[in-house]
């Protein structure tokens, strides 16, 4: 049996009210709030959280494999796959591949490690998808997109849902695009764009896979549509013969259209309420179509609520205002700061990947000193080379000592908050912390590591990880 | 071993400290070099060795180029280091032990930063051991972490803290108003401290030191000849040096409040000068206020007070000009300025004069006083460096 073996999501903690956006605007606002990603978050490090999160109930040494897809990577030249899979702390020898540019790069990549996995050459691929999007000011893509991610393992054992049926459509119509050198998403006239477009494909590629397995509606558990706005996978859903009870909530309201993510994201919040035997079609759009079908296992009920989507869902704050997120998205630019005056270059940044990108302190065999980074010789002992290597990416820790900088700050992110803090094991880190108010600072505060971007040093991403405050949800 | 009265310094110079925008890098070299050597009694052509203590600006400025081209020092040894901010003081060390180990007789040490010329107005962020972690580093955020720690280690609230290192910016003040070369001349008060826009809480603005250009020099000579030269020559009486390896930040469980590089190379300099009780031995001090908390802990791991008492002496004005054991005699870091590598040498500069009572301002001449001490601290990781000056033999 091949399917999905364990499930992750990623939603930043940043939200904002599509009034807020709208009355700039001068314009009606549509429902809800959508969630925007931080000034330090990419897809890169939005796939990497979802992805850490899926390798949680999995075996990180046994997975080789990780497709990565999006629309908006931060490389358009360069594996951001490979990228990905070191912040997770993959081993070296496996398969990397990117998908882009379609807005079915997910559900094509989920597809193909479903088929290498079937092939038997390797036995488990992590599937991550993340999409941060920008919508033209004023249009309604400005409000119904969101950013964030969802993560998928595939493999041939201790499966959660068992894949069951593929069937995909293709459309040629240019309806959504962006040209290499655009900023922002150009569509189509909309009542063209939906019937020749997304309604046309998503019916016929439903219809398709239904008419292939002999399935009827009645049939299936919950259908995941991926959904462009607020009701329109509603209408498809009702055209194809299901009940509206049947829709799997496409979260729009509260997270917005995250892309190649979304129809990943969505039927992760599907399985999370399934049931052992429940049928679940998926279909995503994207000039044409891709549907699947997926039965829930019995193994379905040990992986309750360890995808993390609900707790992204709680877990939120609202922007203030819409400059912030134009700031956010890097579509406003400030005035310059001073410049960094420690540069980085390529080869010590490939040097040092272990530290930065896997997180790797080290542990003295000697006399246990835990430390960050990797130090050949101990300050604690002196000892030389005598260390083990230590990750750190999963340690929770405690604040020791911070500030809150005005002066590190760029126009993106005025006030740093400089931390020192303490893992349970004594390991210390300086760090900054992210997605934070700057008045939750406090000694003592539980804190967890996250993978974000620092600055584009040297022309390219620079990421390290920072720490964010531990929330429980709902704050 | 111990230096102890092997070196003396027979002239020193110090340029006006701020932003001179009316004057380059090599005008800040012969500005502090000319008055040293008038005060030595010298010419250029005497001096025999030059050390040369210069961080990093201006950029381009790489090696000793800079100070020999501007001086024309021709034929002989230049020799330049950049540890941070204690590179003046190291500098002077390099010279002292230059003259001690029968080398040479007439050593130059002269360090010079031109900070303003730049284009920005701080140093920026980035600093430290990796250009990826430690990108958003800066130095009011390296020490702002000192004094939340503080205050948490020793009960203090945020409002108690920083009204209590407030209290230090204001003494600095006060004494930089009476010094004419300082960097900044106006007396502030505790409410001006505490209203000032934060730089990195719980620093403000008067907590922070200035960013300025200057220039430093001081001529050391073998104590004979510099009684030749003059009658009340400076002797340098010990110092000490220490480094801590690895990032505070990275050492597991390091206090924040207590630095061993303060802590060792105080010791070092003390057992040389023969000291053991420096709050009641030693008369002045000119120490590192990069920030006020700065100034704060070195008092406690130098000795001047008991750990964790600090307090106590600020609020009795034991470091005031007319305390106990004045500390910034010229307004320090804080109020004088901060050219990074002239700044060992600008203390050195201040305590020779206290030491001869020729203050430039009479009003913050202190009477009665034999023994100083110059010290800088810098990173990171930590470096330490202090002198200590006499002005009699043993």
């Amino acid at each position: 049996m091949i399917g999905i073996t364990s499930m992750g999501a990623y939603i930043p903690y940043r939200r904002i009210s599509r009034a807020i956006i709208a009355r700039e605007w001068g314009r009606r606002a549509l429902k809800g709030e959508r969630s925007v990603a931080n000034s330090d978050e990419d897809c890169i490090t939005m796939s990497v959280e979802a992805a850490m999160n899926c390798l949680r109930s999995i075996e990180r040494s046994a997975t080789d494999g990780f497709y990565f897809a999006s629309t908006s990577a931060p490389y358009k030249e360069k594996s951001n796959a490979g990228l990905a899979a070191t912040a997770c702390d993959l081993k070296d020898d496996i398969i990397t591949a990117d998908f882009a540019n379609s807005l079915r790069a997910g559900t094509s990549a989920l597809k193909a490690a479903l088929d290498l996995v079937s092939t038997g050459t390797v036995k488990n691929v992590l599937v991550a998808a993340a999409d941060c999007r920008s919508g033209y000011p004023k249009s309604d893509q400005e409000q119904l997109i969101g950013d964030g991610a969802a993560s998928l393992a595939v493999g041939g054992s201790n499966v959660i849902a068992s894949f069951e049926a593929f069937y995909a459509v293709n459309n040629e119509i240019v309806d959504i695009w962006r040209n290499p050198e655009d900023t922002y998403i150009r569509t189509g006239e909309s009542r063209f764009i939906m019937e020749q477009g997304y309604n046309l494909s998503m019916k016929k590629v439903v219809d398709g896979i239904l008419k292939k397995t002999g399935l009827k509606p009645q049939d299936f558990k919950k259908i995941v549509l991926s959904a462009p706005d607020l009701r329109a996978n509603l209408g498809v859903a009702k055209k194809c013969g299901f009940e509206p009870a049947q829709v799997q909530d496409a979260l729009m309201t509260e997270v917005g259209n995250c892309g190649t993510a979304q129809p990943l994201m969505l039927l992760i919040a599907a399985l999370e309420e399934a049931q052992p035997g429940d049928l679940i079609l998926l279909a995503a759009y994207g000039n044409g179509a891709d549907a699947f079908i997926f039965k829930a296992t019995e193994k379905i009920k040990e992986s309750a609520g360890a995808s993390s989507l609900k707790k992204y869902l709680h877990t939120k704050t609202s922007l203030p205002s819409y400059t912030k997120y134009l700031s956010f998205r890097g579509l406003l630019e400030g005035e310059p700061g001073e410049p960094f005056r420690t540069l980085p270059s390529n080869a010590p940044y490939w040097r040092d990947q272990k530290g930065i990108l896997r997180f790797y302190g080290s542990k003295c065999k000697k006399c246990g000193e835990s430390v960050f980074p990797i130090q050949r010789i101990c300050n604690g002992c002196g000892a030389k080379d005598e260390y083990e290597e230590m990750a750190c990416a999963e340690k929770t820790a405690r604040m020791f000592t911070y500030t809150i900088d005005n002066l590190a700050g760029r126009s993106d992110d005025p006030t740093i908050v400089q931390s020192v803090v303490d893992a349970d094991d004594g390991t210390r880190f300086y760090m900054l912390m992210t997605d934070c108010d700057t008045t939750e600072a406090k000694i003592g505060m539980e804190v967890e590591f996250t993978f974000r971007r620092i600055y584009e040093g040297a022309d390219f991403h620079n990421y390290f990880w920072k720490c964010r405050p531990v929330r429980k949800g709902g704050e | 071993m111990t230096i102890k009265d092997k070196v003396a310094i027979a002239g020193a110079g110090c340029s006006k400290f701020g932003e001179r925008w009316d004057c380059g890098f090599s005008d800040l070299v012969i500005e502090s070099s000319s008055e040293a050597l008038k005060d030595a009694g010298i010419g250029l052509e005497d001096v025999q060795a030059c050390f040369v203590g210069q961080l990093v600006q201006p950029l381009t400025g790489v090696g000793a180029s800079t100070v020999f081209d501007a001086l024309k020092l021709k034929g002989i040894p230049v020799i330049r280091n950049e540890n941070w901010c204690t590179s003046g003081t190291v500098a002077l060390i390099e010279a002292s032990m230059a003259v001690a180990s029968g080398c040479y007789d007439i050593v130059m040490a002269i360090g010079v930063e031109k900070l303003k010329d730049s284009g920005y107005p701080g140093l920026g962020a980035g600093r430290g051991m990796n250009q990826v972690y430690e990108a958003r580093r800066t130095a009011p955020g390296s020490f702002g972490l000192i004094a939340t720690r503080y205050f948490q280690q020793y009960g203090l609230t945020m409002e108690e803290g920083k009204a209590l290192i407030g209290k230090i910016a204001v003494k600095n003040h006060h004494n930089g108003s009476l010094s004419p070369r300082a960097h900044f001349h106006n007396e502030i008060t505790l409410e001006d401290v505490l209203k000032a826009p934060i730089i990195a809480y719980p620093l403000g603005l008067y907590d922070c030191c200035g960013n300025s250009d200057g220039s430093a020099c001081v001529i050391v000579m073998n104590p004979d000849l510099a009684r030749k030269y003059r009658e009340d020559p400076i002797y340098i009486k010990g110092f000490g040096m220490a480094a801590d390896p690895l990032l505070p930040n990275a050492r597991p469980n390091f206090s924040w409040t207590s630095f061993d590089a303060l802590v060792k190379s105080s010791a070092q300099a003390y057992k040389m000068a023969g000291i053991t009780d420096p709050r009641h031995e030693i008369d002045l001090a000119e120490v590192h206020d990069c920030f006020s908390i700065t100034e704060l802990a070195i008092y406690e791991d130098f000795g001047f007070s008991p750990r964790g008492r600090a307090r106590d002496d600020i609020e009795s004005g034991f470091f005031e000009l007319t305390g106990g054991l004045p500390v910034n005699s010229d307004g320090g870091l804080k109020c004088f300025g901060h050219p990074v590598g002239a700044s060992g040498l600008r203390m050195a500069y201040e305590v020779y004069k206290q030491l001869q009572g020729k203050v430039d301002n009479p009003k913050r001449q202190i009477r009665n006083v034999s023994r100083g001490l110059a010290h800088t601290f810098g990173g990171a990781p930590q470096v330490s460096a202090l002198v200590i000056l006499g002005n009699e033999k043993g």
